[in-house]
């Protein structure tokens, strides 16, 4: 049995690959069973055979091809792009809302993207930047955290999990990576966000908002968001941000889905089309200032001040 | 094109057509306003939409306006869609070597004479420095252009009635902009027949 903990052990990732590989040839090859590992995945759990294009300069043939870094966004591969994600924590937990439209170039390659990735039951990662960067690397996570809770007999907290991804990133550095992603989750310190991009920032906060429609997300969020808001009241805002962001935002939209993480790990909330709520919400204020506009015509004198 | 964004489609029908346009006037990836009319009439038979640089749209609008009185009190009478497009042309090849960052779509119905007392529905199309195709079926421009063809290649059928031409142009539009994130944001559709012209503003998907 300890022989195949210490095979579990986490490997220091990649640098040190030649030493661990002739220290996994010394080991008996029998007590796994095969000599393979499993799927792409080498038989210290590491990623296997990621490769990379034969030229002399990668990051910048990757570069000249797509649009990943910006730099180049005539490039003719388009990466899926655009989002507005965020993630709060309050009184009751984190919220998590996300939009779920992927754009290549302006063309919107899809309306129905699940932004929102269930690492496991209390840990959910966001999705924002290349959209196949996020969904790999953090169901990548999702087996390094159950691989932790198999060795350790305890949940990964929040802030450790974030540090796998942040560290794995940060090994691509430079490389063309593209992702701005918030670990959201319930640990033994309670609720927790951490923001992780792949520069390799990695920051822990109450409010987080990331991608293309993020600053009208803020918008919406910094004028509604207080510690003691109520479950209802903090899925309100959530959702409001996300549909406010979706209007403005071009490459924002389609859909909100939302996420309420508590004690006993996360609930999804649900899916909610940003168009009708739009009608919806453009209604009420309709409603309203037609209300305002009747009092005002009915009773006090239009300069009156409210009290 | 991209920086402001916007499309507009024209489809033939039986002795009718259609010009549709969206509303958006975006500054690239922010929208701006959602009531950004980019089809103006020249009369009640003639319609055109002007998708493009937003500052352009303004200038070309004036500009043919100008010019169209001009050949109003000069001809003392209405000009044809054929003539106003090569109006338009002209006007777009003058800037030969720093364009209007604009493809007009024109759509009328010509005026029945004694020469040609039954005149066909007319659409026509131009690039940014005036190349003029008049095609029999439909004319799509803008940022959603690609995807305007794909949806009206599929829905256009000829000899619609107005009210049929009118369904068939809102749902190209509608569906076509709905794929396009810099186009959309409310649409209006305009259907020229002999005796009126029908405006409707669609709802459309404000996101």
């Amino acid at each position: 049995m300890n022989s195949v903990l210490t095979q579990l052990q986490p490997s220091a990732p990649h640098q040190n690959r030649l030493e661990e590989q002739d220290e996994l040839d010394r080991t008996d090859a029998a007590s796994w069973g095969s000599m393979a590992g499993f799927g792409n995945l080498d038989r210290t759990g590491g990623v296997q055979g990621m490769s990379i294009p034969r030229v002399s300069d990668p990051t910048s043939f990757l570069d000249m091809h797509t649009d990943n870094m910006s730099s180049n966004p005539d490039a003719k591969i388009k990466i899926a792009h655009g989002t507005t994600t965020l993630a709060f924590k309050f009184q009751g937990g984190v919220i998590v809302a996300v939009d779920s439209r992927a754009t290549a170039g302006s063309y919107v390659a899809s309306g129905t993207v699940k932004k929102v990735i269930e690492i496991n039951k209390f840990l959910l990662g966001t999705m924002a930047g290349g959209a196949a960067d996020c969904q790999y690397w953090e169901t990548y996570l999702g087996m390094q955290c159950r691989l932790y809770e198999l060795r350790n007999k305890e949940r990964i907290s929040v802030a450790a999990a974030s540090k796998i991804l942040s560290n794995i990133v940060y090994q691509y550095k430079g490389m063309g990576l593209s992702m701005g992603t918030m670990v959201c989750g319930w640990d033994k310190t309670g609720p927790c966000i951490f923001y992780v991009d792949s520069d390799g920032q990695r920051l822990k906060g109450d409010l987080f908002s990331v991608g293309s429609g993020s600053t009208f997300a803020y918008g919406v969020l910094d004028q509604g968001y207080r510690w003691d808001l109520t479950d209802e009241e903090a899925q309100e805002l959530g959702r409001r941000s996300i549909i406010a962001a979706g209007h403005r935002d071009a490459y924002s939209g389609n859909t909100c889905n939302l996420y309420h993480v508590k004690e006993n790990g996360w609930d999804f909330i649900g899916n909610y089309d940003v168009n009708e709520l739009w009608y919806e919400y453009e209604g009420k204020k309709k409603a309203e200032r037609e209300s305002q506009n009747a009092a005002a015509a009915a009773g006090a004198s239009p300069m009156a001040v409210e009290p | 094109m991209e920086n402001n964004g916007g499309s507009v489609v024209a489809m033939i029908g039986k002795d009718c057509v259609a010009i549709a346009s969206d509303l958006r006037l975006g500054n690239q990836a922010v929208g701006i306003a959602s009531n950004f009319d980019k089809v103006f009439p020249v009369n009640d038979k003639l319609y055109y939409g002007l998708p493009g640089l937003a500052t352009d749209v303004y200038t070309l609008k004036e500009h043919l306006r100008f010019r169209v009185n001009m050949y109003r009190m000069k001809e003392e009478r209405e000009i044809t869609p054929k003539t106003f497009t090569h109006l338009v042309s002209s006007t777009l090849y003058e800037k030969r070597f720093g364009p209007f960052f604009i493809e007009p779509v024109v759509a009328g119905l010509p005026t029945p004479t004694e020469l040609d007392p039954h005149p066909k529905p007319f659409i026509s199309t131009m690039d940014t420095i005036g190349c003029v195709t008049t095609p029999k079926d439909f004319a799509v421009a803008g940022t959603a252009a690609d995807k305007l063809y794909g949806v009206a290649e599929g829905l256009w059928e000829p000899d619609l009635e107005p009210e049929d031409l009118f369904e068939t142009v809102s749902q190209t539009l509608l569906n076509a902009v709905d794929r396009d994130a810099l186009s959309g944001w409310g649409a209006v559709v305009h259907i020229i027949t002999h005796d009126k012209v029908i405006t409707r503003t669609l709802r459309a998907r404000m996101d």
